[in-house]
């Protein structure tokens, strides 16, 4: 994720990077959509989960850049999201240009909150412009701007827009035009003179620092990143002459800023009508209600995994079955040449299939994520479930991811880019891949059908399948609340959080949401997940030589086997001597703990790019037909035996077996997108940590089990 | 008293942001200065956050967060 920057800032030569900033819920995205359309890039910033998104703007006799930034209320950077605003503004990011311009996105139903934060911002000396957006639903709360008196009171071009609508878009751009290279004349602060020299003293420090990076260093007392020991060394002195000149270093800024602010606004803006104000907000009455409220939360909840649950079914089992035909076709088409037809078939076809099939519920995770977000809701359900999640450090932002990943850990991952707190957001990602994803689904129907049913009945086989979709839950909030406390060093996170009024969402704007990132998950970690493929079909290919099949050919013939029947024990004779094989009969000892005999282990391996590989790989290695629900290959396993005649297969081997799939992160797709939104060395570590805990979690079961029924039980 | 302490429905208007931290300067730069008015419009179902009308706006906190920002009740 860290090469992504240069390369995407290479290609518009001579594009002018302008820095697009405002408040979260100004409609920031809407208008950036709107000026780019769908010429954008989505990535990160180098070593941080910060979102960069970046878009071409057209005019006539220009291009710009446009660098879409986090949503912040203000300058001081207490969080990495707005380290990177305050970085980007300085041109201190590495491979970042500096901008040469800023448009900031203004609310105008809340104009002198957002004010404040491009108060801040003009003191980066910038060429500025200020997009009104929201005007018209200001309009509707009796709030009236005179944009053009704001305009030269200000100093910058003010340009009221409704952006849904495309008013004031074309206007903008011409802004942008016109203020190229040209100092914003936003009138600076009249700082009392002493709060005036001591900016004087900090700046003095590091000749290298901007005024509004002076400013910074002055006035946050908590920062994100400490300052240069220099600037660090007259801080103390600094804020001491502006406790002297009788002001409170912790709120001078916001004081004097917003009294500056209110002269500035005097006469251009006329107060909101408080009735009328209210009305988009009558819904929470009935939508954050303790009873109504929460009913409300989980039929929307409910809906939006039913949805990804059971509407994306059909969509997969369809790209199956075009796989399958692929397969097939290309199958027939390449029987002289064996090697190339199973790279083609088992590489290749399989490896785009397994791209393909997560997109489904990935667009239509993002429509109702999209549809949350873009009406306002999201922000209720962190509001609702916040007590839940506070204890471990994190809020409710983490609620719908961490449901997502019940039917798929990938789209889920995506959907955590709605957390704006970088360290929030990391530790979400990691855990969630331990809740029970659909992929699981399979291997529990397995085990529980052969060795839970048939002796205990059906309603410990349901009570078996409940608990293994809650193990998950239980373990990843702990799990989450240790991330957090001890490596992430997350200080429990401030939930302050805006309640946007309920908004209509617009069709382009969802629709937009959605396929930006189908495509990007496609472009990003598809091909991760396709190399993945091609390696694992590699593993268990190589080497092949054709007297393994030949002998087995011979033997099972000999035996009097049937022509499909050949041919399954053709497929485990050269998966037993394949590289992956033979790699599993040297680990098996360390799954012995766990009751796995070598051919387990194989198929566990075989597992790990995609664990929903498990039912096929048992199927190859016992040669039997390779399904869930195959009668066949539940009576192979039970007919398995150790040499001294103990059954390999019992229950508690199959808890033991479930329990590691519970746990266990077998999935490259969800490894590939974790890298490419957390970097490698995260995703190392949730592949580490949780298969260390499914390892731990087995032999438990096996050895506890075995404790207390024996060990033929 | 603190904003924490303020029933459902009831206002009051900011005496004082507590604390020197980035939460009070976060609090501070939102608007929450001496003499804004404040309401409480909603308390979450489990008691905790609120939600608050400031400035014709609203915003939820945690309690520990409404403890640091004193109010005299209207």
């Amino acid at each position: 994720m860290s090469t992504e920057s240069g390369a995407v800032l290479a290609a518009p030569a001579g594009a002018v990077p302008v820095a697009v900033v405002g408040n979260p819920n100004t409609g920031k995205s809407t208008l950036f959509n709107a000026l780019t359309g769908a010429r954008q890039q989505v990535g990160n910033y180098p070593g941080v989960t910060v979102e960069r998104k970046t878009g071409l703007c057209r005019t006539p006799g220009r291009e710009f850049l446009l660098v879409d930034l986090p949503g912040t209320y203000s300058l001081a950077a207490s969080s990495q999201d707005e380290q990177v605003v305050v970085d980007v503004l300085s041109g201190r990011l590495p491979g970042e240009p500096r901008p040469q311009a800023v448009l900031c996105v203004v609310d105008a139903t809340n104009l002198r909150r957002n004010l404040f934060l491009v108060s801040q911002v003009a003191e980066a000396g910038l060429p500025l412009v200020i997009a009104l957006t929201m005007a018209d639903e200001a309009g509707k709360r009796g709030i009236r701007i005179d944009a053009a008196r704001l305009s030269a009171r200000l100093g910058v071009p003010v340009i009221p827009c409704a952006v849904p609508r495309g008013q004031g878009v074309a206007e903008l751009r011409e802004a942008l035009v016109q203020v190229a290279g040209r100092p914003n004349a936003f009138p600076p602060v009249p700082w009392p003179p002493a709060v005036a020299e001591a900016v004087r003293e900090v700046a003095a420090a590091d000749p290298g620092l901007t005024p509004a990076e002076a400013h910074r260093h002055l006035f946050d007392l908590e920062p994100a990143r400490e300052p240069a020991p220099a600037v660090a060394a007259v801080l103390g002195k600094a804020r001491q002459r502006i406790l002297d000149g009788g002001l409170n270093p912790v709120s001078a800024e916001a004081y004097l800023r917003y009294r500056h602010l209110d002269a500035l606004l005097e006469g251009s803006v006329s107060p909101a009508d408080p009735v009328r104000a209210a009305r988009p907000y009558a819904v929470d009455r009935f939508l954050t209600h303790r009873f109504w409220g929460l009913l409300a939360f989980c039929t929307i909840m409910f809906g939006v995994f039913a949805s990804i649950y059971w509407v994306a079914d059909p969509i997969m089992k369809g790209i199956e079955w075009l796989q399958g035909k692929f397969q097939v076709w290309a199958g027939e088409g390449l029987t002289s040449r064996p090697m190339l037809q199973a790279l083609v078939v088992d590489g290749l076809i399989n490896g785009v299939g397994s791209v393909v099939i997560f997109l489904p519920q990935i667009l239509i995770l993002f429509f109702f994520v999209a549809l949350l977000e873009d009406t306002g809701y999201m922000a209720r359900a962190a509001f609702l479930m916040d007590k839940v999640f506070s204890w471990t450090g994190l809020n409710g932002k983490s609620f719908v991811p961490m449901l997502s990943s019940f039917a798929c850990a990938v789209p889920a991952i995506l959907a955590t880019r709605t957390i704006e707190d970088p360290k929030a957001r990391l530790s979400t990602i990691l855990v969630s891949p331990l809740m029970s994803c659909s992929a699981r689904l399979p291997v529990y129907s397995l085990m529980v059908g052969a060795f839970i049913a048939p002796r205990f009945g059906a309603l410990w086989a349901g009570a078996a399948f409940f608990a293994m979709h809650l193990l998950g839950l239980v373990v990843a909030i702990p799990i989450a609340f240790f991330i957090n406390r001890f490596l992430l060093k997350l200080r429990t996170l401030p939930f302050i959080l805006e309640m946007p009024p309920y908004r209509l969402p617009t069709l382009r704007g969802v629709a937009m949401k959605m396929f930006s990132n189908g495509k990007e998950f496609v472009v990003r970690a598809g091909t991760v997940i396709f190399a993945f493929s091609i390696l694992v079909w590699a593993l268990t290919y190589f080497p092949h030589p054709e007297s393994v099949g030949r002998e087995t050919e011979a033997v099972a013939r000999a035996r009097g086997l049937g022509a499909k029947d050949v041919e399954r024990a053709v497929g485990s004779a050269y998966l037993e001597q394949s590289l992956m094989g033979r790699f599993g009969k040297s680990v098996q000892p360390v799954f012995a703990p766990a009751g796995f005999d070598w051919k387990i282990t194989v198929a566990a391996l075989a597992a790990f790019p995609a664990r929903e590989m498990l039912v096929a790989t048992l199927g190859i290695v016992y040669a039997t037909e390779g399904e869930a629900d195959s009668s066949d290959l539940r009576d192979r396993l039970g007919q398995e035996r150790w040499p001294d005649g103990r059954p390999i297969f019992t229950p508690v081997v199959a808890v033991a077996l479930m329990v590691f799939f519970a746990f266990c992160l077998q999935c490259g797709s969800t490894v590939a997108v974790m890298a490419r939104e957390a970097g490698w060395k995260w995703a190392a570590f949730a592949f580490a940590y949780m298969t260390g805990l499914a390892w731990l979690g087995a032999v438990a079961v096996y050895q506890g089990g075995s404790l207390i029924w024996g060990k033929g039980a | 008293m603190s904003l924490k302490d303020l029933a459902i429905d009831r206002a009051g208007s900011i005496v004082e942001v507590a604390g020197a931290g980035a939460v009070a300067q976060r609090l501070l730069a939102m608007g929450f200065l001496p003499g804004t008015s404040v309401r409480v419009v909603q308390v979450a179902p489990f008691g905790d956050p609120i939600t608050v009308e400031v400035d014709g706006w609203r915003v939820s906190l945690r309690l520990s967060e409404a403890a640091s920002l004193k109010v005299r009740p209207a």
